[in-house]
């Protein structure tokens, strides 16, 4: 009996070991960016799940902010931009272009949603 | 940073109505249309032409900056001068296309009364080719001039397609101020707004508070821009800004929706929410909204 407590225990330690080293690994999401869009431009994710956005551009350079995260990059073609986030309160948040790409720019926005 | 709405100025001012005076020039009140001391002046403001915008946010489009320059042109008391602050033209990739709407713009504004006119851009003017086509039709993107004993300084925010003002121009914004004394009185004219009014839709500069810093040692500073399609009224520090109305289309007040989106035409009330505004300078400065009336 002793003995299998001590197994279930073990097991269980590994498994919240597991489970949190799942949420400290950082989750991968890629963003493409075109005029006037990105793809996609509504993302979800977790509270306190670590994000690296991967950020390409299918034509020319792009730019990437997101204000309530403090983010801001270029994004240029032919390279891949990585952002690293920690979300660490729900909601809803706006990211855009902000190097003016032509007409439609304006509307070259999306929205990273966390959810609790 | 103080964010201060009409109604506050207005409070402010102990005014009511369309004309309120902002305490930027100290001692004495002006009335709008009525100042006639020697040394005080008028001049008026445009923003946001748009020329060449086609679509259903204004489908008068063809005729409203006609009918601003007929407005203006009809005031009892003429200016000294006329500003346009940016967005002179609405933007087009093709760079032919670009040119002929600047050649227009240019075409129509020629019928105002008033001469003395100067233009600086928007970024549906320069923000595609750095300005290029822009300087060939108007000139300098960013340059001063005086005016009866007040120094103006047109700031350039949109050649770069990033909203930035950059070292450069800082430098040379500098080297002029340098030449200033404390309690001169600087009009500063620009596109977009130097300050942080709304960074979720874009709308700032992205060192504009450098500029802001720079300027700040001055007592007598007001900055007149454009870019947000609506009157607004905002202070940092002791150094107000007024942001002036369209003459293509109305925006959203700063965060009220979840996007900047044009706000739809009003079939019954054509020239809502648009307009040019009429700026008295004297120990203060008189602002006027000017609606688009004359057909």
């Amino acid at each position: 009996m002793y003995r299998r407590t001590l197994v279930a225990l073990l097991a269980g330690s590994a498994l919240g070991a597991a489970a949190r080293l799942a949420a400290d690994q950082p989750v991968e999401i890629r963003i493409s960016a075109k005029k006037f869009e990105f793809h996609p431009n509504k993302v979800t994710a977790r509270r306190g799940q670590p994000l690296v956005l991967v950020l390409t551009s299918e034509d020319r350079i792009h730019g990437f902010k997101m204000p309530d995260f403090g983010v801001r990059t270029d994004i240029v073609p032919g390279q891949e931009t990585r952002v690293s986030l920690m979300p660490e309160k729900p909601g809803s948040f706006t990211f855009f272009c902000d190097v003016f790409c032509g007409d439609g720019h304006e509307d070259m926005d999306g929205t990273l949603l966390i959810e609790a | 940073m103080q964010h201060t709405d009409r109604r506050d100025f207005l409070k402010l001012a102990g005014l009511a109505g369309v004309a309120f005076t902002a305490g930027l020039f100290p001692g004495r009140r002006a009335d709008a249309q009525a100042s006639d001391r020697a040394g005080d002046f008028h001049f008026v403001q445009f923003s946001d032409t748009h020329w060449g915008y086609s679509g259903a946010a204004n489908p008068d489009a063809e005729h409203t900056l006609e009918k601003a320059v007929t407005t203006v042109n009809g005031l009892a008391r003429q200016p000294d001068l006329i500003v346009f602050t940016g967005d002179l033209t609405h933007t087009t990739d093709d760079a032919k296309v670009r040119r002929e709407r600047m050649k227009r713009f240019r075409e129509i504004v020629s019928a105002l009364s008033v001469k003395d006119v100067r233009f600086m851009p928007g970024e549906h003017d320069a923000s595609l080719d750095r300005g290029e086509a822009y300087k060939e039709f108007f000139g300098a993107t960013h340059y001063t001039f005086d005016h009866k004993g007040v120094h103006f300084i047109a700031l350039d925010n949109v050649s770069d397609p990033a909203a930035k003002l950059g070292d450069e121009q800082l430098a040379w914004l500098a080297a002029d101020l340098k030449q200033r004394k404390p309690d001169d009185r600087i009009i500063v004219l620009t596109h977009r707004p130097l300050f942080d009014l709304q960074p979720q839709w874009d709308w700032t500069t992205a060192d504009g508070a450098k500029a802001i810093e720079l300027l700040m040692p001055f007592k007598n500073v007001v900055v007149f821009y454009g870019h947000i399609h609506q009157e607004h009224h905002h202070m940092t520090g002791h150094i107000a800004h007024h942001a002036a109305n369209s003459l293509i289309f109305a925006l959203p007040a700063p965060g009220s929706q979840p996007k900047r989106a044009p706000l739809a035409y009003d079939a019954a009330m054509p020239g809502k929410g648009l307009g040019t505004r009429d700026v008295a300078v004297a120990d203060k400065v008189t602002l006027v909204e000017l609606p688009v009336t004359k057909g």
